[in-house]
């Protein structure tokens, strides 16, 4: 399969009056188009960094980062971020608040209006598209979240620990959902989690990085048996227990 | 919450409630109403000087007289306007100011220690300066309302831009947005209710400045009516005014804060 992300080298300092942080050191990796893959570390990291990075926010102080054989340059409406909380406009509808990126990319017309309307029906949210979002249940908001996310339709998602803000229902019920949507929409994602099971359940990959400054500490390809391939029903797959102990094991050692 | 058969005690609950909201409105009117009839009965039985203090029914007497003549409109109008007129100026001209703080990190922290002085500056001191600036006309007292409002307005507009959450201005960064499209998609549309709610102090403070302009200046308004009324000692006018000036803030008041609860409700 042909690499989407390359990760050559990367390092990312952070400068402030308090000192130098070192958040990423010499890290290197590749994500191929159409994977799932998961980060998995321990706090503070530089998980968030490293997705900034890939996103264009944020330059890295040494190494490059590719996005279709494109270096980075700025964020481009070809890698879509969704972020811990769905930070929904509260002044704007639904549907407004899903092609904000395509107002910012000066992108909205008629087709791309319609694509967005397309996926607020296809996903469930028709009738609530003129809705305002605290008419909205958490799960309901996360979803227009990812759909304001599609909107730009972009190739790569990039998902900083995207469900952590709900309750253990509503988290299980929505990282479904929104991985089937991912799925059904071919994009290829890059999930950052604490959840060891939620990474495992998803994941084609799952990526472990040390503790600060991070690197690559080992990379799991993640094959479950299972019928149909979702992440509620993978959770039941033989194999899962093994996954979620290796992974918890490797990062125990830098918790203690 | 509303099921059909509520109960007892929670009728009487209501009730209660009702009852307490209704004696409180009577005891408002009522303390109003003791007030005017205390004041006039006091100067009828001489145990203060109606000529010094006014009275009610002489009052009244002051505002038939200048309906009929008109000038209560003239007058009470010349301060609207110029209260409207200083109000909208400050709050958008300091709003204005405010971006451009927010814009530039740097000429914020320059400003930041001469607008801490600004702000504890007590504007009607320049009150004289701007009168031989500006001259004796409706300018100088609608400057004098801007300056009453304009700092705090500033302070208060630019605090409120720089609360609004980080990370909602990070994900418009993430969609591709510079700084003026993080301007006008999030920190204006954020900061809507912040703005309003400086314009409704701001319509106090305008007045302020509006009636301090009108006692320099001294050629119309209410605030020409009190100082003028004050020095020829006409105390019927000067209260008559104040009490125009009273029914005119609430007004003024209770209008925009009917704006504000238009604008919100369109959320
Ligand atoms: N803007 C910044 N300025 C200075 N240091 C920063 C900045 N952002 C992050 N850091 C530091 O860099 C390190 C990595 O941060 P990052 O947010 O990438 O970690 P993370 O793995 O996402 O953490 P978490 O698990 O808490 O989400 C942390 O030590 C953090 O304090
Ligand atoms: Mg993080």
């Amino acid at each position: 399969m042909e690499k989407v992300v390359e990760i050559k080298n990367v390092s990312m300092n952070y400068h402030t009056m308090q000192g130098e942080t070192q958040a990423i050191r010499n890290l290197s990796l590749d994500i191929k188009n159409g994977e799932f893959v998961s980060i998995v570390g321990p706090s503070g990291c530089g998980k968030s960094t490293l997705l900034s990075l890939i996103s264009g926010i944020l330059r890295p102080t040494s190494g490059s980062i590719l996005v279709d054989g494109e270096p980075v340059t700025g964020p481009s409406g070809n890698v879509g971020y969704m972020l811990q909380k769905d930070h929904l406009f509260e002044w704007r509808t639904i549907l407004k608040n899903a092609t904000l990126g395509l107002e910012i990319h000066k992108k909205l017309n008629k087709e791309s209006l319609a694509h967005v309307e397309h996926l607020l029906d296809e996903y469930g949210l028709a009738d609530f598209k003129h809705h305002y979002p605290k008419q909205l249940s958490g799960g309901m908001r996360q979803r227009a979240a990812l759909i304001r996310t599609l909107a730009t339709n972009p190739d790569i998602l990039l998902l900083d620990e995207p469900y952590s803000a709900l309750d253990y229902q509503t988290r299980l019920a929505i990282s479904e959902e929104i991985w089937l949507i991912i799925r059904k929409e071919k994009k290829t994602a890059i999930l950052v989690t604490h959840d060891i099971a939620e990474a495992v359940a998803a994941s084609d990959r799952v990526i472990v990085l040390t503790g600060r400054p991070a690197e690559v500490k080992n990379i799991h390809e993640i094959s479950l048996t299972c019928d149909t391939r979702t992440p509620i029903l993978c959770r039941e797959a033989p194999e899962f227990r093994r996954y979620f102990n290796d992974i918890w094991k490797e990062l125990d050692i830098h918790v203690q | 919450m509303y099921n059909e058969n509520i109960s007892k005690e929670h009728l009487e609950y209501i009730r209660k409630q009702n009852i307490k909201k209704t004696a409180i409105r009577v005891c408002q009117c009522l303390l109003l109403i003791m007030f005017f009839v205390l004041w006039e009965a006091a100067a009828n039985l001489r145990w203060i000087d109606p000529f010094i203090m006014s009275q009610p029914t002489r009052v009244l007497k002051t505002v038939a007289s200048m309906t009929s003549d008109g000038s209560i409109f003239t007058h009470t109008g010349i301060t609207v306007l110029e209260t409207i007129i200083g109000f909208l100026s400050g709050t958008i001209l300091g709003t204005l100011i405010a971006i451009v703080l927010w814009w530039s990190d740097f000429t914020s922290k320059v400003l930041d220690p001469y607008l801490v002085v600004l702000n504890a500056l007590p504007k009607t001191a320049l009150g004289p300066i701007i009168l031989v600036w500006i001259g004796g006309t409706t300018g100088s007292i609608i400057v004098m309302a801007l300056l009453v409002s304009i700092v705090v307005t500033i302070l208060n507009v630019y605090l409120a831009f720089e609360s609004v959450d980080e990370d909602k201005i990070k994900l418009l960064t993430t969609l591709g947005a510079k700084k003026p499209q993080i301007l006008t998609k999030v920190i204006l549309p954020a900061n809507v209710p912040a703005i309003i709610s400086v314009l409704k102090v701001n319509v106090g403070l305008s007045l302020v400045g509006v009636i301090v302009g009108e006692f320099l200046v001294s050629k119309a308004g209410l605030g020409y009516l009190i100082i003028y009324g004050g020095q020829v000692f006409k105390m019927d006018l000067v209260m008559t005014s104040v009490l125009i000036l009273a029914v005119v803030a609430a007004l003024m008041y209770l209008s925009v804060n009917w704006l504000e609860k238009k604008l919100t409700k369109m959320r």
